[in-house]
């Protein structure tokens, strides 16, 4: 997963950002589904129960349940028989990222990772961070504009090649829906509740609308957006 | 059925908008605390545009009105305030069986707004978006840090 750092502040050096960027393998090495040798492997392979995993692991399946809970079911990192939660694992590593800059003092940076960021501050003009959203038929495009200083941006989406997200209740793929974008409190709050309501189709914006300090752009199959009520007070 | 429905849906939207207008006016009336109150307004017409501004200065709660709607009699109606904003509206007592204002309670939230969507030529920092899935971490962890580097 490409990941991208800017920091504005005086005082950045590379070793910093090295530091950030081995937490980032760190997670990978514990959570991606991709590696055997991943400890998330481990569990979906059995050769590990969840109550002897690491730390940060019964943390991930902490957290899961929790959205779960929150989510009436619409979050659910149990797919076909294995665990799988990236869609909360994201937003909470770039957090944790951010977390690492904002203790060495940076206040003023953002940190980005598969299309999710988490911002602080101002940007080297001086405003507010710029954030696209992608044109979801055309990857080279953006068609909406927002701004932030201290929110997390959180884009669900399937309009890439191989990707599917499904309904956990009904089995079914999402495909009346192709990109919804979650703008939240922090980046973790963002990525799943993007990822929760992205699985309930169209009713993912009422879901988001629902949410108190969250706002949403969704984009259906035919280029018909639909936004939250206060969405436009991030849009320049 | 669909004919009451779709009637009953207009209603809730219309019953909506008239809370949305009337919570302007709450200035005036008499508020009881949040979850027994019942929103007396005497002041009826005036029904001044009310900005998003105003709902922002109500306190969170559930607030009880009643609406006199021509075609079905009176309506008693709940308004779920969150965040300064109406998130449920509710029928309470409706002249009609009760499992149908379940369903229309469950449509229509008129405060979404729709549009097409339009290419932006606007300069950005960030892009979000859906981004490939890629099983490469360790290559885009290298040009990562060379950019960081850079």
């Amino acid at each position: 997963m490409p990941i991208t750092i800017e920091v504005v502040d005086q005082g950045i050096v590379g070793e910093m950002l090295d530091e950030v960027f081995k937490y980032f393998t760190y997670v990978d090495r514990k959570f991606s589904t991709y590696k055997k040798s991943s400890e998330i492997s481990q569990i979906n392979d059995s050769r590990l129960k969840i109550s002897d995993s690491s730390q940060d692991m019964q943390l991930i399946f902490k957290l899961a349940q929790q959205t779960k809970e929150e989510t009436r079911g619409f979050f659910d990192i149990y797919h076909n028989g294995k665990y799988d939660p990236s869609g909360i694992v994201k937003g909470w590593a770039i957090l944790e990222a951010a977390v690492i800059l904002h203790r060495k003092g940076f206040k003023n940076f953002y940190v980005e990772a598969g299309g999710d960021v988490q911002v602080s501050g101002l940007n080297s003009q001086g405003k507010k961070w710029r954030i696209g959203i992608k044109n979801p038929f055309n990857s080279s495009e953006i068609v909406k504009v927002v701004e932030a200083d201290s929110q997390g941006v959180a884009t669900s989406g399937t309009y890439l090649r191989g990707q599917h997200i499904y309904n956990p209740k009904t089995g079914q793929e999402i495909t009346d829906i192709v990109s919804l974008t979650v703008i939240g409190p922090n980046i973790y709050e963002a990525d799943r509740f993007a990822t929760a309501a992205f699985a309930m189709g169209k009713n993912g914006i009422e879901f988001i609308e629902k949410l108190p300090g969250f706002e949403g752009y969704m984009i259906d199959c035919k280029g018909t957006a639909t936004m939250t009520s206060e969405f436009e007070k991030y849009v320049i | 059925m669909k004919k009451i429905l779709l009637s009953l849906s207009l209603i809730i939207m219309f019953v909506a908008y008239i809370l949305y207008q009337r919570l302007g006016e709450l200035d005036n009336a008499r508020m009881v605390a949040p979850g027994s109150g019942i929103m007396s307004n005497q002041n009826g017409n005036g029904m001044g545009g009310v900005g998003k501004q105003m709902m922002g200065s109500y306190k969170d709660g559930t607030y009880t009105g009643s609406i006199a709607d021509a075609y079905y009699g009176n309506v008693q109606v709940q308004a779920t305030i969150q965040g300064g904003k109406i998130t449920d509206v509710q029928f309470l007592d409706y002249p009609q069986d009760r499992q149908t204002s379940q369903e229309i309670n469950a449509q229509a939230m008129p405060y979404l707004k729709t549009e097409a969507i339009q290419v932006q030529s606007a300069n950005v920092d960030i892009i979000s978006g859906a981004t490939q899935t890629s099983r490469a971490f360790k290559e885009s962890l290298l040009s990562a840090l060379n950019q960081a580097q850079g």
